[in-house]
């Protein structure tokens, strides 16, 4: 992947879709994850919004950074939304009333959006059929909250709900396997990106456009704001998530699972956990036991792969 | 010509949102509504309409699916009662606030708890402030006449509006009617096809939903609610063209014996059917009673209202809900308040009966009438009676 990054560029659309002038935070690593998912997938495109940060950030009246047509509603109902707009078209295009063209249905979410209050839908959504993409973008808490724990927040960090004190860790359960959910549903493609590997991610979300039935990526977004930790680091804390086997990218094919970037050898977890003052309080035994469970997980990743 | 024809309201109720050329359903079973969606299912399983059926996994999905289906300019129909109503709360904010011209039938249903899947008013009263059109049916003719009409209102761009066609659960939904389906054609003529004016579509990139901060939220709800009011003059007109097409004529407040009357009855819905009967019957006898239904709901219809009790002294309103350690019935608070400025005003009585599928007779409106003239006369202590509980 790396040999690419020099002339892969150039081959980049100039285009933007989701465009400057937004009030995301300092170096918010889901503006530029939703920027480049956005070059993915062109013009050819109706967005479903959840409520979240993306959609605050982004569509505050009278005003829009978004140069694609979008709807937000409310927060849980992102891919039933989705699901009618892709029925709407499919009958409209049939009966004539609107030009045949491939237009690419796409739900985006955050975490809680997702594997929390939206969870429901989503499985309807994928259970049924529909012909649309659905993207999350994980920064692993209600950030736009606060910072409040999710299903997805990982173990051990510190949110405003899951605070560390005297005696509690933080979060004290383990980051819901949102990736495996949704393949469980045997739909036709699942994949897991980041910000931190553009071209990764550019080509994942292309790919689920183009597949003819519902398509999940789940992305890593890192969040400074959140995560508590200097915006600069953001695409670093990205590479490290994955160098540390922390978050695998890998896609789920019609149920084949192929790793995208098979490393020789992974880092250890303390060094993405320690540029995070959310874990800044972890002792040395639950890095450890961290790493054992990472260590455990991962394995049984290798062992889907085929 | 279109031939009378006896079927299950719930059927022809379906046969309308098909003759309408509905495009997309989105629908959650729920008891006494199945019947519209079985039926619909149907006609697009049979290809007799050409729609998307979405069988979505909860009323909250079907109203959501609406919301995208109306929303990229589908024709867009949907149906629920009861919980499943209380189920997309939230949702039904969201269709009006948006303007997006969702129809939806409501198969009137109490509320839980104890479970009830029998007919109140219970659901309709909980989503009064919502923002939809609202209009209340009496029988199935009336059912399938206004589904049509909910269409015509709700896609006209001034107004751009949800419209709810609420119809009593199994009074109505579960009974065969003689009823009068139009042809396709005759539906053609009155009803265009939606052309709503900014669908989601790449071409022409629209932002729909976006937030508000305190600077700017306050003037949509100030126009949404103009909007709202000005819809009357779109609903009559719309009313009255569909009379002029199939001699069927609905207005916001319907009268029946209301001329000379010193007594009124205000019902709405199926129920109003057995008040006439009852009312016909005091008549006979030298009584100068009438009776005043409530179609139009939301936007409501105050000129009419006043209008028509202006010269009754007594007012007796029927509620089929409660507002629980509220001032009444939900109905009644509304015709009181939009009395209380006349300077000829009846004396308003509120009466609560017929939850949870308890039957209303004849002779018991007969009872409510004359103890509303009582109390009217020596007053009471309760603010409201509620009628046919066992104490």
């Amino acid at each position: 992947m790396e040999k690419y990054a020099i002339y892969v560029p150039r081959l980049l659309t100039k285009k933007e879709y989701f465009v400057p002038g937004h009030r995301a935070c300092v170096g918010c690593g889901e503006a530029l994850a939703v920027r480049l998912a956005c070059k993915a997938l062109g013009q050819n495109v109706i967005i479903a919004n959840a409520t979240g940060c993306m959609e605050i950030v982004s569509s505050q009246l009278p005003y829009t950074s978004w140069r694609v047509p979008w709807i937000h509603t409310i927060f849980e109902n992102t891919a039933a939304v989705a699901s009618g707009i892709e029925a709407g078209l499919k009958v409209m295009m049939r009966k004539g009333r609107r030009p045949e063209k491939d237009v690419n249905v796409v739900a985006i979410a955050g975490d809680g959006g997702t594997s929390d209050i939206g969870l429901q839908a989503l499985s309807g959504a994928l259970e049924r059929r529909h012909n649309f993409t659905y993207l999350c973008f994980d920064n692993e808490a209600y950030m736009n909250t606060g910072i409040q724990r999710s299903s997805a927040t990982p173990y051990g960090a510190s949110t405003t709900t899951s605070p560390a004190g005297k005696v509690s860790i933080g979060q004290f359960t383990w980051k819901k396997n949102m990736p495996a959910i949704v393949a469980a549903h045997g739909i036709p493609y699942v994949a897991t990106a980041c910000h931190s590997y553009p071209f990764d991610l550019m080509a994942k979300v292309e790919k689920a456009a183009a597949t003819g039935g519902p398509a999940y990526v789940h992305i890593l977004s890192v969040c400074p704001t959140g995560w508590r930790c200097p915006g600069d680091l953001t695409v670093r804390i990205g590479r490290l998530a994955v160098e540390t086997g922390m978050f695998p990218l890998y896609e789920v094919e019609d149920g084949k699972y192929k790793l995208s970037l098979d490393l020789p050898k992974l880092r250890p977890v303390e060094d993405y956990l320690k540029l995070q003052g959310r874990f800044r309080h972890l002792s040395e035994e639950i890095v450890a036991e961290i790493q054992r469970r990472m260590d455990k997980e991962y394995a049984k990743l290798k062992e889907k792969v085929v | 010509m279109a031939k009378r024809v006896g079927m299950e309201v719930s059927v022809a109720v379906a046969e309308a949102a098909g003759l309408a050329d509905t495009d997309v359903v989105a629908a959650y079973p729920i008891t006494p509504q199945t019947h519209i969606v079985e039926h619909l299912a149907e006609l697009v399983a049979n290809g007799d309409l050409d729609a998307e059926f979405i069988p979505v996994e909860s009323e909250h999905s079907a109203m959501s699916a609406c919301l995208g289906a109306a929303a990229a300019g589908a024709r867009t129909f949907t149906a629920t009662a009861g919980q499943g109503l209380e189920l997309m709360h939230e949702v039904l904010y969201i269709a009006s606030s948006m303007r997006l011209p969702v129809v939806m039938a409501v198969a009137n249903r109490a509320l839980s708890s104890p479970l009830s899947v029998w007919g109140d008013h219970s659901d309709a009263m909980a989503v009064r402030d919502t923002g939809w059109i609202q209009i209340f049916v009496e029988n199935g003719q009336e059912a399938v006449d206004n589904v049509l009409c909910a269409f015509r209102i709700a896609e006209d761009h001034r107004v751009l509006l949800p419209v709810m066609v609420h119809l009593d659960g199994f009074y109505l939904t579960h009974v065969i009617e003689p009823i009068l389906l139009p042809e396709r054609k005759e539906v053609d003529k009155f009803l265009p096809k939606n052309n709503y004016p900014l669908p989601l579509w790449p071409d022409k990139p629209v932002t729909m939903g976006d937030f508000a901060p305190p600077i700017i939220y306050f003037e949509t709800k100030k126009a949404q609610e103009v909007n709202l009011r000005a819809s009357k003059e779109v609903i009559l007109q719309y009313w009255d063209e569909f009379g002029s097409s199939f001699q069927r004529y609905y207005h916001p407040v319907e009268c029946h014996e209301c001329d000379d009357a010193k007594v009124l009855l205000l019902t709405m819905g199926s129920f109003s059917e057995t008040a006439m009967t009852a009312i016909d019957k005091m008549r006979e006898e030298g009584k100068e009673v009438g009776l005043v239904r409530l179609r139009l709901w939301r936007p409501f219809p105050l000129e009419e209202l006043r209008q028509a009790v202006k010269n009754t002294e007594v007012l007796i309103v029927l509620d089929r809900a409660i507002s629980f350690g509220g001032p009444g019935g939900p109905v009644c608070s509304e015709v009181r308040s939009a009395l209380y400025t006349q300077d000829k005003k009846p004396k308003v009585i509120s009466f609560i009966g017929g939850l949870g599928g308890r039957d209303i007779t004849s002779a018991g409106f007969e009872y409510i009438v004359n103890r509303g003239i009582e109390i009217s006369q020596t007053g009471s202590e309760q603010e409201f009676e509620i009628f046919g509980v066992r104490e």
